[in-house]
């Protein structure tokens, strides 16, 4: 009873911040612009699939680019010293402190035609490369930005792999690749799909990347939504509906990757 | 059993930062025994059976297999099997699963050369058939969060047994399980190897687990071996004072040999069977406290004061004093605390062991 008590504050905050809004959104997303019902706004969208499909894949690549190097520094972070974990975890974390605008700006110091990376190269007679305003930039930057939320998860998952079962694989015949497919992997499949989240919900919904890295040739989802709220269109009636359907796209993903999961966590129990 | 070694080691040094855990460790196992690795915890017995199963690689000195130079091979490519001291049981597979794991791995060459892999039905039946002899018969579907120690044990000794391995090294298996279980699973152990028929290097601290199962028992202490030898050679003429302490109770007195077959401790002169020692040499004397008489005060070779009695359930323990030392002594009957009583020491139960150089 008095648990319930405890939960009322979070209870009430949650209806007037979260559900109400959310309330009010669907009901944007399904009225014009005098309050009739109208299925328009979901209709045109269709006319921005490209700009969805776009946002799918760069969030998609960033996320399994995100998944290849987080996975091996975890690992290593996992089987350091106690000590030494402690500090390479601030490590990760260190560019987190610094604020995100920040982080993302000297990103486009970096990569401009005059930047930092092609000053350098022309140095060995090299470039200059067209590098800002292309999807790459847009990916690195999200790779940037979303590593250490692939990291952390997948190493406190890691951290619970005790050593002993690593040599009892090598003790059975077990290669390195081996080892990777048939111990660590499913094991840490929890921490694989929350990492997964974790990075790809920002990074599809994102539009301050894409915004300052891509130009505008590499508008997402994000974007087009600043756009109808902020920007020049200004039809929030619009903008309600996609981020609608961004929201079903994000719990359709995220439904995939957990049954995935929870397929694999079950097999043992067969 | 075979004479020839499967397994020599020969000048192995480990060091753990720069502290010496193997010094110059030299050790032959032959075939088919059930060899024992006894020794106080940092003594290096883990560190030798690690040696051995490659997790390890010493600093110095060769691993030999059949004759072959196994020093560098990773563990998967030696015919060597584990039985970790907390099992390590894969938590995402099932009993079969886990006890198939090595199986799956196996590539069984073909008639025609070529490497293939298991067939499902032979996997099946080799573990089926490993379950059985372990006593886990329909466990297979079972989730290993389920079982019992006991039956993670056994598990363990399954998934390493089914590949057929010519050594299980098995690491302190039994330390997690009650006292009534370990006892049944050291007599399932010894069952277990003998129906295999093969080698088994098992490390532990218990000494009487240790004279239980052995073929032979290498006692160890700092990094070097004490005494090796069978369990009746390590209890009835243990070579130095540190194995007479560590395996089973004793009395241990300096002394001193006159001649052969004649020793001189706690102010008696006695006749013993012991010989080839220095005239005046100093020794350490060992009894065995079961091996004391108690005898009227009048018969006794040594007199004492009895100083405390305990019940031990099979027998007494009693503390007695004499000349300044307090002996230990085991008797089926109970002396009161403060009773003078004799103490008579047959030549047989007295052994003289040279004294240890430190």
């Amino acid at each position: 009873m008095k648990a319930k008590i405890c939960a009322a504050p979070y209870l009430l905050w949650s209806a007037v911040f979260i559900i109400c809004p959310l309330g009010v959104v669907v009901y944007f997303a399904l009225t014009d612009k005098a309050g009739n019902f109208t299925l328009n706004n979901l209709i045109s969208i269709g006319e921005y699939s490209t700009v969805f499909m776009r946002s799918i894949l760069l969030a998609a690549v960033a996320t399994a680019i995100c998944l290849v190097l987080a996975y091996p520094i975890s690992y290593m972070l996992s089987r350091m010293r106690k000590s030494r974990q402690h500090m390479m975890q601030m490590l990760v974390l260190l560019p987190m402190w610094m604020n995100f605008l920040l982080r993302t700006y000297a990103w486009m110091t970096l990569l401009e035609t005059n930047g930092l990376i092609n000053k350098f190269l022309g140095f060995f007679g090299l470039g200059p490369f067209q590098m800002i305003n292309t999807p790459g930039a847009v990916v690195l930057g999200m790779v940037y930005n979303y590593l250490p939320f692939m990291i952390l998860p997948l190493y406190t998952v890691m951290i619970k792999i005790d050593g002993s079962l690593i040599e009892a694989a090598q003790d059975l015949g077990c290669s390195m690749t081996q080892i990777l497919r048939k111990v660590l992997l499913p094991l840490s499949v929890p921490g694989i799909s929350t990492g997964i989240t974790m990075v790809f919900v920002p990074s599809v919904s994102t539009f301050i990347i894409s915004r300052m890295l891509g130009g505008g040739n590499n508008l997402l989802i994000g974007d087009l939504i600043e756009l109808q709220f902020l920007g020049n269109s200004y039809n929030y009636n619009l903008g309600s509906a996609m981020s609608l359907v961004l929201m079903i796209l994000v719990l359709v993903c995220m439904g995939i990757t957990n049954t995935f999961s929870n397929e694999e966590e079950l097999e043992g129990s067969i | 059993m075979d004479n020839t070694a499967i397994v020599s080691l020969k000048d192995i040094v480990v060091d753990f930062d720069g502290e010496n855990v193997l010094n110059g460790f030299s050790l032959d196992i032959h075939d088919k025994e059930f060899v024992t690795l006894l020794g106080p915890s940092g003594c290096g017995k883990t560190t030798t059976l690690r040696v051995i199963g490659g997790f390890l690689q010493p600093g110095s000195g060769n691993v030999f297999f059949d004759g072959k130079d196994i020093t560098n091979l990773p563990p998967y490519k030696r015919h060597v099997n584990t039985v970790f001291q907390k099992y390590a049981l894969f938590p995402h597979l099932n009993v079969f699963e886990n006890v198939a794991f090595g199986l799956r791995l196996n590539k069984a060459v073909g008639e025609n050369g070529k490497k293939h892999k298991l067939p499902e039905a032979e996997v099946r039946q080799q573990v089926l058939e490993m379950l059985e002899l372990v006593g886990l018969k329909g466990f297979g579907r079972r989730n290993i969060a389920t079982l019992s120690g006991g039956q993670q044990q056994r598990v363990a000794i399954a998934r390493a047994l089914v590949n057929h391995p010519r050594i299980l090294l098995l690491d302190e298996p039994l330390g997690a399980l009650d006292l009534k279980l370990r006892k049944e699973m050291q007599i399932e152990l010894k069952r277990i190897q003998q129906s295999m028929n093969i080698t088994f290097i098992y490390v532990t601290h218990d000494q009487e687990e240790a004279l239980t199962m052995s073929d032979t028992v290498v006692v160890m202490n700092k990094g070097l071996i004490q005494q090796i030898g069978s369990p009746e050679d390590i209890y009835n003429e243990p070579q130095n004072r540190f194995v007479a302490d560590f395996i089973g109770e004793s009395n241990i007195l300096s002394g001193m040999m006159h001649k052969d077959f004649s020793v001189e401790f706690a102010g008696q002169t006695f006749t013993c069977v012991d010989k080839g020692f220095e005239r005046q040499e100093l020794v350490d004397v060992v009894v065995r406290p079961e091996d004391i008489v108690v005898v009227p005060a009048i018969q006794g070779m040594l007199t004492g004061v009895v100083k405390s009695v305990v019940f031990k359930g099979v027998h007494f323990e009693m503390l007695v004093e004499q000349a300044g030392y307090e002996w230990k002594i085991h008797s089926t009957q109970a002396q009161q605390p403060g009773e003078v009583i004799g103490m008579n020491i047959g030549p047989d139960e007295i052994h003289i062991m040279r004294k240890m150089e430190e």
